[in-house]
């Protein structure tokens, strides 16, 4: 009786240093995954590995994931325009950013373009930021700031038409959506240097 | 000492303010009071300040004990009565109600400064690590709270917390600092107090996991070469984050100096990037997204880039924070009380790696004397220097130099406006690690000052 428990416990303890010895990488668990047979399989290899972590479903995932690349992916559908913007932007945003985005106790996302080299640079969404598809971004997860996320995806893209359209980044006519913003090609486009991995000057 | 004026703290960020601005002491007092244990304090030394009133007390209790602190009667000859038990003060200790330190904070409401002129060691206090918020401190349960890995990985995972936590641990002390801090002496020397200029890095010992364990268990798909860190927090904020340093010496940190992370520092989960500029250490973390080229957030390219006014360029992905030392005594808000004997000290810390050497000079840069470090010295952690200084009542300058391993030298204020130019406005002065300068005025007083000597 006590002999059987003993093995047991022998047993367990043997799993388990094999299973933190792949957590922590001294066996490549790729080793035992990469023959299996795609998803219905990783569940499996998973908690073969530490048991931790769940796998989460394509659901799950799609449910958290509001990451958007500056080419577009993750971009959702929707579509937004200047004017739909300007309706939206004079009582959602203009009391922080002021009228058309000049400035107030917000950042300034309009205006100083061509600034940037000279004793008074005015950094603004319009002078600085390099990608169109950051502006959904910010807007959507964090703006406006007292009720973030409380936008829809095509008043998100109408007051991003609105906001370029302040210094003719596009046309006033121009609709914003997953398939427009990307090509918009913002006036600093090429004005930052990837300093990393370079070390401090 | 600890007289603190309203903040005047420029904020240093363009995020809208939050409708809240300086100290709220009455709110404070209010919450206080709503503790019964508290109240029942109060009362009794209530009864026994009037006790000691006969017995002309050596010092008037306040009336509100400093944040941290409790209050309790404070006997004319403590060897003459019984202390308290331990537990009044419900089993979390407090600090002594004669310490009046605290973090100042910015009237937009988004940061507070560590009070670097007080501090001791090369440990910052948990209650005095500076903060930097973008839509202020979430509450989070961490029962509720979990961590995505997904992207470019083989098994897209959630973890909670209790699985965090039986993963293999590790422990380091590493000090963080805004990439912002010390911008407002950029352009010009102007600050006052050394919490307002400088007080925007602080240091703990962080304990969690290896984030490169974690990815393991998600495996890493070949190309994958950056992720998203994103927050839990009302800003959402999100960096990317180079694979290499994620799989070098970052840590998923649940806890600070011995126990878990303070809610302003990211609780439960943070994201622990020694030596990088404090934005990318995510705080309140749960969601990694693994890619091959960085997401371009806001917070990578309308903000922590920097811009050169001379040639126009913006310099992006400037994550480490270089060396950087401060003499933190004398400073302006202490005097000299006369010429005599000074222990001159401060703190000096490196992105890249060790402190290798700290010199001072007590002669405006004519000589350097070497510093003495504090053991340990630390990779990525602030290391105590002092050095033994006779003052003859002369003014002079004070300066430190910092050398890191890799053989960097922190440069003067000239030195780094050559290379970078300099405006008064647009945001040019982050990761400003400039030397910097006190100046010991005749009769004592000590201002700060910009000065390059012949550097």
């Amino acid at each position: 009786m006590h002999k059987t428990l003993i093995a047991i416990t022998l047993a367990s303890i043997v799993i388990a240093v094999g299973a933190v010895l792949v957590a922590v990488g001294v066996v490549p668990m790729g080793a035992t995954n990469e023959g299996g047979a795609g998803n219905g399989n990783a569940q499996i290899v998973a908690h073969e590995g530490a048991g931790l972590g769940r796998v989460a479903t394509e659901a799950e995932v799609a449910l958290l994931n509001i990451s958007i690349r500056p080419d577009g992916v993750g971009l959702p559908p929707g579509q937004g325009t200047v004017q739909e913007g300007a309706l939206i932007f004079g009582p959602r945003c203009a009391n922080c950013h002021g009228p058309r985005g000049r400035g107030g106790q917000g950042g300034r996302l309009s205006g100083g373009v061509g600034t940037l080299g000279g004793e008074e640079p005015i950094k603004t969404v319009n002078s600085y930021w390099p990608y169109a598809t950051t502006l959904f971004d910010y807007i959507r997860r964090a703006m406006p700031l007292y009720e973030p996320q409380s936008l829809t995806d095509s008043e998100v893209y109408a007051l991003v038409a609105y906001i370029l359209m302040q210094d003719r980044i596009i046309e006033p006519t121009d609709v914003m959506n997953a398939t427009t913003l990307p090509q918009v090609i913002m006036p600093n486009r090429n004005g930052f240097v990837e300093w990393w991995p370079r070390p401090p000057e | 000492m600890t007289k603190k004026s309203k903040p005047q703290v420029s904020d240093l960020s363009a995020t809208p303010v939050l409708p809240v601005s300086g100290r709220q002491p009455k709110s404070l007092a209010q919450t206080a009071d709503q503790d019964p244990t508290r109240r029942r304090l109060l009362l009794g030394a209530a009864a026994a300040a009037g006790a000691a009133a006969v017995a002309a007390a050596p010092k008037q209790a306040q009336a509100i004990a400093p944040p941290g602190a409790v209050e309790y009667p404070v006997p004319v000859d403590p060897t003459q009565v019984p202390g308290r038990p331990p537990g009044l003060n419900g089993g979390y200790g407090t600090r002594s109600q004669f310490e009046t330190e605290v973090r100042e904070w910015s009237g937009s409401g988004t940061s507070s400064r560590t009070p670097l002129a007080s501090s001791e060691g090369t440990i910052t206090p948990s209650a005095l690590h500076f903060e930097r918020h973008h839509n202020g401190i979430p509450e989070i349960d961490p029962e509720e709270h979990s961590l995505l890995v997904h992207g470019m990985v083989k098994r897209p995972l959630t973890f909670t917390m209790a699985d965090l936590k039986r993963l293999p641990s590790t422990s380091r002390v590493a000090f963080i600092e805004c990439g912002g801090n010390s911008a407002g002496e950029y352009h010009a020397a102007r600050g006052k107090e050394i919490h307002n200029m400088h007080g925007l890095v602080s240091s703990s010992e962080w304990t969690g996991v290896a984030l490169s364990t974690v990815l393991r268990e998600a495996g890493l798909e070949s190309g994958a070469a950056w992720l998203l860190a994103e927050g839990r927090d009302a800003a959402m904020l999100s960096r990317s984050i180079p694979l290499e340093k994620a799989l070098d010496d970052a840590v998923l940190a649940y806890a600070q100096n011995g126990e878990a992370l303070r809610p302003e520092q990211g609780y439960p989960l943070r994201l622990l990037l020694p030596g990088w500029e404090g934005i990318t250490n995510v705080k309140w973390l749960h969601r990694l997204d693994v890619s091959d080229a960085p997401f371009q957030t806001r917070e990578e390219t309308s903000h922590y880039t920097d811009l050169n006014i001379v040639t126009g360029e913006a310099k992006q992905f400037t994550f480490v924070m270089a060396a950087k030392s401060l003499i933190l005594f004398p400073h302006p808000e202490a005097k000299l009380e006369g010429p005599g004997f000074f222990e001159i000290t401060g703190l000096a810390w490196s992105g890249r790696g060790k402190i290798k050497r700290v010199e001072v000079t007590t002669d405006g840069g004519k000589n350097w004397h070497l510093a003495e470090l504090q053991e340990p010295v630390l990779s990525k952690s602030q290391t105590r220097f002092r050095f033994p200084w006779v003052w003859d009542g002369e003014p002079t300058m004070l300066q430190s130099r910092a050398t890191d391993e890799t053989g960097y030298v922190q440069p003067s204020i000239r030195q780094l406006k050559e290379v970078r130019g300099d405006a008064e406005r647009g945001n040019v002065n982050y990761h400003n690690n400039a030397i910097q300068t006190w100046r010991v005025n005749r009769g004592g007083t000590i201002e700060n000052v910009h000065f390059s000597g012949n550097s």
